[in-house]
C-alpha cells in the first residue's frame, strides 16, 4: 500500500514539557518522525510546549508552535492550519491523551483532520481498562482478576473478595502516578483515593498483584495490512513489582526458554491484532517464573520510553517506521534504514547484550521515599551493550555518574553484616549494590538471595562473577593474564586500581603494552547476517575483531551529557547535536560520545559516528586511541563533558573551545575571585571556610541572610539560605560534611534581580544573543525560576553594565564558544553570582527565540573561526520585539516527600516556552504550558511567613479586587484585616475539621500562596499543605514574585484573548503581529 | 583447554574447547542468528555434520531440558559460541548445556569472537573447517580438511525402522517420509489429529501408497537435495498420487520431482527471524529457517508451479504450490521450535487439501 494520497499537510504533537516518566525520548520518536515526515514531501506542523528540544527547530518542521498542549491551543492552531493528518502517538501519553480529547469534542471531525496511525477505537480498547479486559477475554489472554471502581466503596469489596496484595493504578496517567501495592484495607483506601483524583476519567483498577514474577516486555508493531512484527524482547532484572522505568532491563530476555520466549511473542502479535494497533506498541507481561502461566500487564498504545530503548538497543527505528505506516505504507515496503538493502519488516537480531539502568533524582530529593514501586521515580536513564552481561551492568553504572565505577557504593563498607542483609528485602534504589555487598562479604548464597529479591538466579551468577574477579584482584598480584581476565569481566582500569592499589595510569600502560584493549562492533539490527552502513558501535574485551573504519578525515569528538537528572536535561543533548551538526557542516567527522538511549544524539544518523559508551576518561580514551581524532569538544555536554576536561588534556587531547586552565579559573573559586579582583567586577561576598568556627565568624563578617553550599556542587546541591547563626549551626551539623578539601562555601544572600546571560566569544568579541530576566529574585535557583527574553524591567544603564561585564569576563577567561553567567542586581548594582564557560540550560530557548544558531556559531569559534568573519559583532544583540518566557515543571507528583517550594536547589524536571508579543499573554502561555491551572475567579488561600506578610498584603489586594475570595490563617487573615480586607478564617492543619487540607481536599480553594518560615525543618504544616495541593493538582505559588506575575497576567487577560497562537517561523521571520 | 577454528581459507578464530568432548571435529561451518532455542538448533537433524556458530553470544542461559529435544540426539559436528553459560537458571532445567554437549560428545569452542566468523562466512560464503586444540599440529589439520565433505548425510539421520503415531478417533492418515524430521513437525501434526506412519527416507513409492495414506509428508532433512536422486525418483511416483506437503528439503525435493532445479546459497538462511511474504495475501510472517540451499526461480519455467511465498531478505523462493494438484510446500520451518509460531496455520491447508482428497 503506498502512501496515502489524501495526505499533505501532518499535525504532529510533542509530549511537552519533561517530566518524570515522560522524557527526552519523546523528542527522539518527534523529531524522527517529522523528519521522516519531511522526507516524504508532507508539510509539517508541529506543536509542543517544550523549547529544549530538537524537534522544535525551526528547521525540523515547516511550522513550529510553541504552544500550550491544550485543546483550546490546538483548536486554534488546527483552525488556521488545516492540516490533513494528525499523528498523536509520537508524543507520548500526553499527546495520546490530547488526540483523544480533541477527537471526542468533535474538533478532528469539524475540521476534517484525519487521525493517523492506530484509530481512537484502538487507542481505546487498549487504554481503556474495562475495554481492554474485554478484548482480552475475548481473545483469551490472561490478566490478572480485576475491577474498575469509582468510588472506595466497589474497591473493598472487590478485595474481600480476591484478597491482599493488590495492585491499584489510575487510568490514563503517566508513570503510574497514584497508583501502588496495598497490603490492607487502610492502604486500599488511601491510594485508591489518591488514584482516582489522578485518573483523568476518574477511574482505578484495582487488581491481584503478582509481585515477584519475571517481568517481560515485547516492542510490536503492526501495519494496515495486518503483517505484525516484535522488535525486541526486553527482561526485567527487578521482577513485576518495580514499575517498568524504575528497572533494571536487560535487552533480549536473557532466561527465557525458546519456548516461552515464542508463547510470550505470539500473544503479543495477537493481542496487537486484536487492539487494532497501526504503528508500534509496547505490550508488557508477568511470566511465573515456576510453571510458565503468564498474565498480560499492560499494553501502550504508542510509542514510548520502551520503544525508544528498543530502537537504541537494536537499531530499528521504530518511530520513523511507525510514522511510515501511519501515512500507508506496508512493512514490506519500507527499507531497513540499517542495512539499506533489506526490509524494515524483519526482526532484529542482536548480538550483544544490552543492559538499561534508571537515573533516580534522590541526590537532589535527599528526604524523598526511595522505595520503588509501581510508580516511576527515575528522571532519565543510561544504556549500555557488551558482549557479556557483566561488561554492560558494569558500563551501565559508570555511566550513571553517581560517584560508582563498580556494584560498589562506600557508604556500605560501614554497614554491618546484619544491616546489610536486611536491606536485601528492600525494593530501592540501591539493591544491586546490596547484592554485591552480600556477595562480596559471602553473607548470603546465590539461590538464598534469589529467594529473597525474587531477582533470577542467573543474574545474581552474573554479579557474583564479577564480586568473584574482585577478590581476586584483592589478593592477587596484577599481571598481564590476571588483568585480562579483569577487563574481560568489565571492570574499569580505576577499579582495578582501586582494588590492587596499582595506579590507574599503570594500569593503562600495562593494558596497552599487553594489547589488552577493547574491541569496537557494529549495531547492525541483524547479527552480522548483512552488511550494514550504521556507524554505531560498542565496546567490548571479549572479541577479536574491530569493525571501525577509522579515516583519515580531519575529525573532532563531541562529548553527550549523559543521563537526564534534574540539573541536567534535555537541554545538553540539544546542545550536542547542534555541535554534531556544525561540526558535518564544515565537513568535519563527528563522532558523539553519549549513553543516553533517549535522546537525538544517540540516534545513528546524527552524527557519522555514534559511540554508545559510558562518559568516563578510560572509556573515552580508549576511543581516542581508536580514531585519533584531531581534539574533543567539552562545552555541549555539560558538566559531564566538562568534568572530563583536565584528565583528558593531561592524557594530551586536543580540546576545543576554552582552555581547561579557564574553565578551572571559572570554577575554582579562589582564582575566580582574584580574576574579578583584577577586573572590578563586584559579587556578593563570600568565603570559603573549613571548620564551623570560621564558618559563624565569616557569617557574621559577612551579614545574614547568608547562602551556604559545599564547593563542589551541581544543579545547587545541598544549598540553603540561613537567615541566622543557630541555622547555620544545624545546616552545618546536617547538610554538608565540612573538611579541609571539602571547603563550605558562605555567601552574602542578595536578595535582588536575577538576570542571565549566554554569550559566544572568539576571544576577540563576544557576542551576546539576548538577556534573560527572571521572575523570582535570586534565591530561587536559575533552573527553578521563570525567565523572560528580554528583560523587562531592568534599567538600560544596568542592561549596559551587564553587556560590558560580560565583554570583559569572556575575554579574561578567553572563551572560545559558549560562556553562561548569572549576575544578582540589587539597588541598581549588578554583582556577578558565577560563571559557566560552556553551555548552558537556557541555550535552546535562547537560540530559538533570537533566532540565532548559538551552538553553531560557538562551535565554529570553538574551531578558530572568528565571529565577525561569521558576522557577528561584540555586544547585545537588538531585542526581538516579541517577549518569550521560560517556565519551570515539576514533577512532583511522582515524588511524595519531596517539598515543593522554591529554594536555591533545583527541583523541576523540565521546561516550557510562552511566545507572544505581549509580556503577560507570554506568561500566560508559558504557565499554563506548565500545566498550573490558574483559575480565573474562586477562593485563594493565603498562608506566608511573617518576614513576608507587609509584601503580602498588597498582593492580596490586588487578588481581591480581581474578584477573588480570600481565605487565610490566622494571622495571614489578621495582616489582611489591617488594610481593610475581610479574609475567611480557616484552622491551621488539624486545628479543627475545617482545617485547610480538608479545605482543599474537598475542591473549596482553588490556589495557594504559600511561602516558607526560614529553617527547612520546622514547618511540617506548610509541607503538608504543599503536598495536598500537589495531590489534588490545585496550583500552589511559593513565592510572591512568581504570585506577583500571576496576578498581572490575569489582571491583564481579563480584556484579551486568551488563546493566541503564532509558528515560531512567524516570529522570528517578523511576520503577523495582529495581536 | 585452548583451541581454535580453522577455516578452508586458513583464517582462525580461537576460544576455549570444552573438556571431555572430542575434541576435533571438521565439517562445514554455518551460523544461526536466533537468540534462543539453542537446544533445538543442536537436535535438528537439518544440522547433521555442520559446525553451528551461534551469533547470539550468551549461550546456555537457561540449561536443557528433555522436551525441548527435536530428534533422538544431535547430530551437529560442532557448536562455536561466545559465552558458554556455567551457571544457568530455568525452572524447566534438567542438565547444563555444557553437561549436554559432553554426554552427546559434541565438540564445542567457545569465549570466540562469533560476530568476527560470521562476517567472514557471510562475505566469503559458507565454508568448511575444524576444531582443533591449540597444539595440533599443521599437517594433521590439513589432513583433516582434505577429508571430502559428506555426502547423503539423509542417511545418518533417518529413522531406520518405521513406526506408527497413533491419534484421536477418525484420524487423517499420513505417511511421514522421514529425511531427518523434527519432533515438532510430527506433534503438529499429530495435534491437528493426524495418524502419522514414519517411514524411512528410502521407502519406495510403492510401499508408501501400499499404506494409502490421506496424504504424504516430506520432511525436512540435511544435505543437498541431489545427493539423494532415488527419493527424488520416487516422489515423482508420487506427485499425482496423494495430497503432499513439504517442508525444508522436503520442499526442495519436491521441486526436483516437479523438475525444477536447485542450488546453493553463499551463506544460507539460519535463524528466527527471517521475513517471509505470502504472494496470495500480501501478508508478511517472521519465520523460523534453517537452510543452505534454495529452489531456483528461473528453472520453473513452464513447470506448473507457482511460487506463493519468497524471502523478504534475498527475494529467494520459500514456498510453492501445484497448479493443479493439492501440493505443496515451504522452505521454512512453520512448526517453529525453535522459532516464531506465526506459520501453524500451514498445516491446516496441508489437513483441508487431505479431507477434499478423502472425500472425493
Amino acid at each position: 500500500m503506498p502512501k496515502k494520497k489524501n495526505l499533505n499537510k501532518i499535525l504532529v504533537i510533542g509530549s511537552g514539557p519533561i517530566i518524570i516518566g515522560q522524557a527526552a525520548e519523546f523528542d527522539y520518536a518527534g523529531s524522527q518522525a517529522c523528519r521522516s515526515l519531511k522526507e516524504e514531501g508532507l508539510e509539517v506542523v508541529l506543536v509542543n510546549s517544550n523549547p529544549a528540544t530538537i524537534m522544535t527547530d525551526a528547521n525540523i518542521a515547516d511550522r513550529v508552535y510553541i504552544e500550550p498542549l491544550t485543546v483550546e491551543f490546538l483548536t486554534a492552531i488546527i483552525e488556521k492550519e488545516r492540516p490533513d493528518g494528525l499523528l498523536a502517538t509520537l508524543g507520548g501519553q500526553a499527546g495520546l491523551n490530547l488526540a483523544v480529547q480533541l477527537a471526542e469534542k468533535g474538533v478532528l471531525e469539524k475540521y476534517k483532520v484525519e487521525l493517523l496511525g492506530t484509530s481512537l477505537t484502538a487507542i481505546k480498547r487498549a487504554e481503556d481498562r474495562e475495554m481492554f479486559k474485554e478484548t482480552m477475554e475475548r481473545i483469551g489472554e490472561p490478566i490478572p482478576e480485576s475491577t474498575i471502581v469509582e468510588d472506595v466503596h466497589s474497591a473493598i469489596e472487590f478485595a474481600k473478595e480476591i484478597g491482599y496484595p493488590l495492585i491499584v493504578r489510575p487510568a490514563y496517567t503517566l508513570g503510574g502516578t497514584g497508583g501502588g501495592i496495598v497490603n490492607n484495607e487502610e492502604e486500599l483506601i488511601d491510594v485508591t483515593l489518591r488514584g482516582l483524583k489522578y485518573s483523568m476519567i476518574g477511574q482505578v483498577l484495582i487488581e491481584r498483584s503478582i509481585a515477584g514474577w519475571k517481568e517481560i516486555e515485547y516492542e510490536v508493531m503492526r501495519d494496515g495490512n495486518d503483517t505484525c512484527i516484535t522488535i525486541c524482547s526486553m527482561e526485567n532484572f527487578d521482577p513485576v513489582g518495580v514499575h517498568t522505568g524504575d528497572s533494571i532491563v536487560v535487552a533480549p530476555t536473557q532466561t527465557l526458554t525458546d519456548h516461552e520466549y515464542q508463547l510470550l511473542r505470539s500473544a503479543s502479535l495477537k493481542i496487537i491484532r486484536a487492539l487494532g494497533i497501526e504503528g508500534g506498541c509496547n505490550v508488557q507481561f508477568a511470566l511465573d517464573p515456576q510453571n510458565q502461566n503468564y498474565y498480560v500487564i499492560e499494553v501502550n498504545p504508542r510509542v514510548s520510553r520502551s520503544s525508544a530503548l528498543a530502537s537504541k538497543a537494536t537499531g530499528y527505528p521504530i518511530a520513523k517506521v511507525s510514522v511510515k505506516i501511519a501515512i500507508g505504507y506496508t512493512l514490506d515496503e519500507i527499507v531497513n534504514a540499517v542495512t539499506k538493502k533489506t526490509k524494515a519488516c524483519f526482526e532484529p537480531s542482536v548480538d550483544y547484550c544490552v543492559v538499561k539502568f534508571p537515573r533516580w533524582p534522590f541526590d537532589k530529593f535527599v528526604y524523598a521515599d526511595t522505595t520503588l514501586g509501581t510508580q516511576m521515580k527515575a528522571t532519565g536513564e543510561v544504556m549500555s551493550l557488551d558482549r557479556s552481561f557483566e561488561g554492560a551492568i558494569l558500563k551501565a553504572v559508570r555511566s550513571l555518574e553517581i560517584g560508582v565505577n563498580r556494584l560498589h557504593m562506600d557508604k556500605m563498607d560501614d554497614w554491618d553484616n546484619d544491616k546489610l542483609k536486611s536491606r536485601l528485602a528492600k525494593i530501592n534504589d540501591e539493591r544491586l549494590f546490596v547484592i554485591a555487598e552480600v556477595l562480596r562479604r559471602g553473607l548470603a548464597t546465590v539461590q538464598e538471595i534469589a529467594d529473597i529479591t525474587k531477582i533470577d538466579a542467573w543474574f545474581i551468577e552474573k554479579i557474583k562473577n564479577i564480586t568473584d574477579m574482585e577478590l581476586r584482584l584483592k589478593k592477587s598480584e596484577l599481571n598481564a593474564k590476571l588483568l585480562r581476565e579483569a577487563k574481560t569481566v568489565g571492570l574499569a582500569d580505576i577499579s582495578i586500581s582501586e582494588l590492587t592499589g596499582v595506579n590507574v595510569n599503570e594500569i593503562r600502560e600495562m593494558r596497552k603494552q599487553a594489547n589488552i584493549l577493547p574491541v569496537y562492533k557494529m549495531v547492525d539490527t541483524c547479527a552480522a547476517e548483512f552488511e550494514a552502513m550504521t556507524p554505531y558501535y560498542y565496546s567490548t574485551f571479549r572479541g577479536e575483531v574491530d569493525e571501525v573504519e577509522v579515516t583519515n578525515r580531519p575529525k573532532i569528538i563531541v562529548l553527550g551529557s549523559g543521563p537526564i537528572r534534574i540539573g541536567q536535561g534535555v537541554e545538553f543533548d540539544y546542545c550536542s547535536v547542534h555541535s554534531v551538526w556544525a561540526l558535518r557542516e564544515a565537513d568535519i567527522e563527528a563522532i558523539i560520545i553519549n549513553n543516553n538511549p533517549e535522546t537525538v544524539s544517540t540516534d545513528f544518523d546524527i552524527s557519522d559516528k555514534l559511540y554508545f559508551e559510558p562518559l568516563t576518561t578510560e572509556d573515552v580514551l580508549n576511543i581516542i586511541d581508536k580514531e585519533n581524532p584531531d581534539g574533543v569538544i567539552v562545552q555541549f555536554g555539560g558538566q559531564t563533558a566538562i568534568n572530563l576536561a583536565a584528565s583528558l588534556a593531561a592524557a594530551g587531547v586536543k580540546i576545543y573551545g576554552t582552555s581547561v586552565d579557564n574553565i578551572d579559573r571559572a570554577e575554582d573559586r579562589e582564582r575566580f575571585d582574584e580574576m574579578l579582583t583584577e577586573l572590578n567586577i563586584p559579587r556578593p561576598k563570600g568565603i570559603s571556610v573549613t571548620n564551623l568556627d570560621d564558618a559563624i565568624n565569616g557569617a557574621a563578617q559577612i551579614g545574614y541572610p547568608v547562602m551556604v553550599r559545599p564547593s563542589y556542587v551541581l544543579g545547587g546541591r545541598a544549598m540553603e539560605i540561613v537567615y541566622n547563626e543557630e541555622e547555620l549551626r544545624d545546616y552545618m551539623s546536617r547538610a554538608v560534611k565540612v573538611t579541609p578539601d571539602h571547603p563550605v562555601l558562605v555567601d552574602r544572600y542578595m536578595q535582588g534581580t536575577e538576570v542571565e546571560v549566554d554569550a559566544i566569544s572568539d576571544g576577540v568579541d563576544v557576542v551576546i544573543p539576548g538577556i534573560m530576566e527572571h521572575v523570582e529574585r535570586a534565591g530561587v535557583h536559575s533552573g527553578d525560576s521563570i525567565a523572560v527574553y528580554p528583560p523587562q524591567t531592568l534599567p538600560s544603564k544596568v542592561i549596559y553594565t551587564i553587556t560590558d561585564y560580560t565583554k570583559r569576563l569572556a575575554l579574561a577567561l578567553d572563551v572560545r564558544g559558549l560562556v553562561n553567567i548569572q549576575y544578582v542586581v540589587a539597588d541598581g548594582k549588578v554583582y556577578v553570582i558565577e560563571v559557566n564557560p560552556r553551555s548552558s540550560r537556557t541555550v535552546p530557548f535562547l537560540s530559538k527565540v533570537t533566532d540565532i544558531k548559538m551552538v553553531n556559531v560557538a562551535t565554529r569559534a570553538a574551531l578558530g573561526s572568528s565571529l565577525k568573519a561569521m558576522g557577528y559583532y561584540s555586544g547585545l544583540v537588538e531585542p526581538k520585539p516579541y517577549v518569550a518566557v521560560k517556565a519551570p515543571v515539576f514533577s512532583f507528583a511522582k515524588m511524595q516527600d519531596v517539598d515543593i517550594s522554591l529554594g536555591p536547589e533545583m527541583k523541576s524536571t523540565g521546561e516550557v516556552m510562552g511566545i507572544d508579543y505581549h509580556y503577560a499573554r507570554a506568561l500566560y502561555k508559558a504557565i499554563t504550558g506548565a500545566g498550573m491551572n490558574i483559575p480565573k475567579n474562586g477562593c485563594i488561600l493565603f498562608t506566608v511567613a511573617d518576614k513576608d506578610k507587609e509584601e503580602m498584603k498588597q498582593l492580596a489586594k490586588a487578588f481581591y479586587e480581581l474578584g477573588f475570595k480570600l481565605v487565610a490563617t490566622e494571622g495571614t487573615a489578621k495582616a489582611l484585616q489591617s488594610i481593610g480586607i475581610d479574609a475567611e478564617v480557616v484552622g491551621k492543619v488539624h486545628e479543627r475539621s475545617s482545617d485547610i487540607i480538608h479545605m482543599i481536599k474537598l475542591g473549596k480553594i482553588h490556589m495557594v500562596v504559600n511561602t516558607q518560615a526560614p529553617g527547612k525543618h520546622i514547618a511540617k504544616d506548610g509541607f503538608r499543605i504543599r503536598r495536598a495541593t500537589v495531590e489534588l493538582g490545585v496550583p500552589c505559588l511559593t513565592s510572591l514574585d512568581t504570585a506577583w506575575e500571576v496576578m498581572r497576567v490575569l489582571s491583564f487577560m481579563r480584556d484579551r484573548r486568551l488563546v493566541y497562537s503564532l509558528a515560531l517561523q512567524d516570529y522570528v521571520g517578523g511576520g503577523d503581529d495582529l495581536a | 583447554m585452548k583451541g581454535k577454528l580453522i577455516l578452508q581459507d586458513g583464517t582462525t578464530f580461537r576460544g576455549q574447547l570444552l573438556g571431555n568432548t572430542s575434541t576435533t571435529t571438521e565439517g562445514e561451518v554455518v551460523f544461526n542468528t536466533g537468540m534462543t532455542g539453542y537446544q533445538e538448533i543442536l537436535t535438528d537433524p537439518s544440522y547433521c555434520r555442520q559446525i553451528v556458530t551461534l551469533t547470539y553470544p550468551l549461550i546456555g542461559n537457561y540449561g536443557v531440558a528433555k522436551q525441548f529435544n527435536q530428534s533422538r540426539k544431535s547430530f551437529v559436528a560442532g557448536l562455536i559460541i561466545g559465552e558458554l553459560c556455567e551457571k544457568p537458571s530455568s525452572s524447566s532445567m534438567e542438565k547444563t548445556l555444557a553437561d549436554f554437549l559432553t554426554e552427546e560428545k559434541i565438540p564445542c569452542l567457545y569465549d570466540v569472537d562469533t560476530r568476527a566468523l560470521t562476517k567472514k562466512i557471510r562475505s566469503a560464503g559458507t565454508m568448511k573447517g575444524v576444531i582443533v586444540s591449540e597444539y595440533t599440529s599443521q599437517s594433521a589439520v590439513d589432513d583433516m580438511m582434505a577429508l571430502p565433505v559428506r555426502k547423503r548425510v539423509v542417511e545418518m539421520v533417518t529413522t531406520p525402522v518405521s513406526y506408527t503415531l497413533d491419534a484421536g478417533a477418525n484420524p487423517l492418515n499420513v505417511v511421514t517420509m522421514d529425511f531427518g524430521i523434527k519432533r515438532n513437525i510430527l506433534d503438529s501434526l499429530r495435534k491437528l489429529n493426524c495418524r502419522l506412519t514414519v517411514v524411512p527416507a528410502y521407502t519406495k513409492a510403492e510401499e508408501i501408497l501400499a499404506l494409502n495414506p490421506d496424504g504424504i509428508f516430506l520432511s525436512n532433512g540435511p544435505g543437498d537435495p541431489k545427493d539423494v536422486p532415488e527419493i527424488i525418483n520416487e516422489v515423482k511416483k508420487l506427485l499425482d498420487k496423494r495430497p503432499i506437503f513439504g517442508i525444508c528439503l522436503g520442499h526442495q525435493i519436491i521441486a526436483l520431482a516437479l523438475g525444477a532445479d536447485t542450488y546453493k546459497l553463499k551463506f544460507g538462511h539460519r535463524g528466527s527471524n527471517q521475513p517471509v511474504k505470502c504472494l496470495e495475501t500480501g501478508k508478511v510472517a517472521i519465520t523460523s529457517q534453517n537452510h543452505g540451499y534454495a529452489v531456483d526461480e528461473k528453472s520453473l519455467g513452464e513447470l506448473p508451479v507457482k511460487v506463493t511465498h519468497i524471502s523478504l531478505n534475498d527475494g529467494t523462493i520459500e514456498g510453492v504450490r501445484h497448479n493443479t494438484l493439492p501440493i505443496t510446500s515451504v522452505q521454512y520451518h512453520p512448526e517453529a521450535a525453535p522459532g516464531p509460531n506465526d506459520s501453524v496455520h500451514l498445516f491446516d491447508q496441508f489437513i483441508d487439501h487431505m479431507r477434499v482428497f478423502k472425500n472425493k
